[in-house]
């Protein structure tokens, strides 16, 4: 017996303990996540270059001024508004609770197989996505041969409307995740009240209206917030498919931060435009954290 | 749950004459036809979606392969056999596992840890540390590869797997934490205190009891790590330098670009090799699991 019964251990020193296995985690997270975002804030001000430079000074807003007056930078922010709305909030959003809907109604068979598929290409790695994508819109692809099939014209995807192919490739990765999502939230509505609203002679968009989005908006908040943030991130995907090009036509602000600082070694402006990025996303998340308050 | 009723209802309406006796009533024949009209659709989504998917598999084994979705007119596992050397496939698939393994074990000891005084003991600091760590996890990992790739290059951890996997675990270890805490609590306390009372420590109770306890949870934590570190691309393209130091998801781009022609049906059946053990990690929790992967309800608003 090492402790004599009712004389537990200094509250202080219990706490003590009891936090100890924290640790580990607390350290990595204060070492490899807090600090570079640190780090982050630090480097945005000053004009750090990859190479060749001794020593680099501090430059204040200087290169906050220079992105706003950067086309491409401005280029860049538009581009992934665009790629957002409608890969995220019109594509995989939409698309993800009408998968939901539709596969309560399906038969067996049919929602094993839909789900396998559409779960699938959100399981494979991002990169082989990108690839498939990328010989499905090619000029010579499985798209237009499609298209040419059924009598429509036929153009370079990549080329023309690269930024729409790359939000349709965003819309094939993920919309598994919301309709994840929406499937769980669906099963959650009592059956009786859509059945309540049946009999009472309430039409399929009606009760789609009225009670089902209501009753999962909790779901909707957290999702659109969710896939906006892992959108606003994509970087292989559009890396793959056009790098960003041509001419800057599908270049994201991931894909401008990283040509800033890498291939044009100007790592100063680039952590700038980086920490744009992670104050958009800081607030995104903490819009997430009030929806979910009153789980924690 | 309320008991059920019997349903008199029903009987007493297929008894009315306006019904033709050997139709079915015209509620089923809505369902019926709503059925087929859902399956219908799902179908037409489904075989948009397949279309890549047929590509890269029949590519792989379609002797002249090109960037189409056709059936092969002569099958051969040629690309396979190309690409199956040290140099393509057998290395960058074991620095995958390697990164990916090791970042797993890391964020899985470290995520269990931290979580099991946030879920048995009571604390003033355990609510603002669980906000943080819900913070964490959505903020965009790629916004910070560059300040982290300029703080490698000043510690000396560029170009090393070690560093690689301990931000790999970094990155993965706020949304372990929430998962692992989320299941943990799951697990009935009683069966801790009796073993406490028997002089248990709070370690061995973990490891003892509570761990197998959420065997279930603990394997979506693990996979859930495992699959997302073993596709990010970003992570590893900004920290590892050298060629042979890296994992299949840098490499694959080697089959682009610097031999001019690229030839898809080794890309396809590369990509096959590379992407099938996710898969199966999928797949194997996901039937244990029914579905969903439990992320839905770990997401859930």
């Amino acid at each position: 017996m090492t402790r004599r019964p009712g004389r537990p251990p200094h509250p202080a020193l219990r706490s003590l303990t009891r936090a100890l296995p924290v640790t580990p985690a607390t350290v990595l997270l204060l070492l490899f996540l807090a600090g570079p975002i640190a780090y982050c804030v630090s480097i945005a001000f000053t004009d750090l270059q990859l190479t060749g430079q001794a020593e680099d000074s501090f430059v204040g807003l200087e290169n906050f001024r220079t992105a706003f007056g950067d086309e491409a930078f401005r280029n860049a922010v538009w581009l992934t508004l665009v790629f957002t709305v409608v890969s995220a909030l019109l594509g995989q959003n939409t698309l993800g609770l009408a998968l939901a809907a539709l596969m309560r109604r399906a038969s067996k068979p049919v929602r094993t197989l839909v789900g396998g598929i559409v779960v699938t290409a959100w399981v494979l790695p991002e990169v082989v996505a990108g690839f498939l994508l990328y010989a499905f819109f090619r000029r010579e692809g499985t798209l237009n041969a499609v298209l040419d099939w059924l009598g429509l014209p036929t153009q370079n995807w990549l080329y023309t409307l690269p930024i729409l192919a790359v939000s349709f490739a965003n819309v094939w990765r993920g919309t598994a995740f919301s309709m994840l999502v929406y499937s769980a939230a669906l099963d959650e509505i009592p059956k009786e009240i859509t059945e309540a609203a049946e009999v009472d002679g309430a039409g399929g968009r009606r009760r789609l209206w009225h009670i089902t989005l209501p009753m999962i908006r909790r779901s909707i908040g957290t999702n659109l917030m969710l896939i906006t943030l892992q959108t606003l991130s994509v970087f292989g995907l559009i890396w793959v498919m056009t790098r960003g090009g041509p001419g800057g036509r599908s270049q994201t602000l991931p894909l401008f931060m990283y040509e800033e600082a890498f291939q044009k070694s100007m790592i100063g402006y680039g952590t700038a435009v980086a920490l744009l990025l992670l104050v958009v996303g800081s607030l995104f998340s903490v819009v997430y954290l009030r929806l979910l308050r009153t789980e924690v | 749950m309320p008991t059920r009723t019997p349903k008199p209802a029903v009987p007493s309406r297929t008894r009315t004459p306006v019904v033709p006796a050997r139709t079915r009533t015209p509620a089923s024949r809505r369902t019926l036809r709503r059925r087929l009209t859902a399956d219908a659709g799902l179908l037409v989504v489904a075989a948009a979606f397949v279309l890549p998917l047929a590509w890269v598999v029949l590519s792989s084994v379609d002797a002249r392969a090109d960037l189409r979705v056709r059936l092969p007119d002569s099958v051969t596992l040629a690309h396979y056999e190309a690409v199956l050397t040290p140099d393509i496939t057998v290395t960058p698939l074991l620095n995958s596992l390697l990164l990916c393994g090791g970042g797993t074990a890391l964020t899985v000891v470290c995520a269990a840890l931290a979580a099991y005084p946030l879920s048995r003991f009571r604390s003033r600091l355990n609510r603002p540390f669980l906000l943080t760590i819900l913070f964490a996890t959505s903020l965009p990992i790629t916004a910070i590869m560059v300040p982290v790739y300029a703080l490698f290059v000043r510690v000396n951890l560029i170009d090393t797997h070690e560093g690689t996997i301990l931000f790999f675990a970094a990155s993965q270890l706020p949304f372990a934490i929430w998962l692992m805490k989320n299941f943990m609590d799951g697990v009935p306390k009683e069966l801790e205190e009796a073993a406490w009372t028997d002089g248990a420590s709070p370690l061995q109770s973990l490891l003892r009891i509570v761990l197998p306890l959420m065997g279930p949870g603990v394997a979506v934590v693990t996979v859930f790590s495992f699959v997302m570190m073993w596709g990010n691309f970003f992570v590893p393209f900004m920290l590892l330098l050298t060629p042979d130091q890296m994992p299949a998801a840098v490499s694959i781009n080697e089959f682009f670009g610097n031999k001019g022609t690229v030839v898809y049906g080794q890309l396809a059946a590369f990509s096959v090799i590379y992407s099938t053990p996710v898969i199966l990690l999928y797949v194997g929790v996901a039937r244990r699991l029914g579905g969903g992967f439990a992320l839905g309800g770990a997401v859930k608003g």
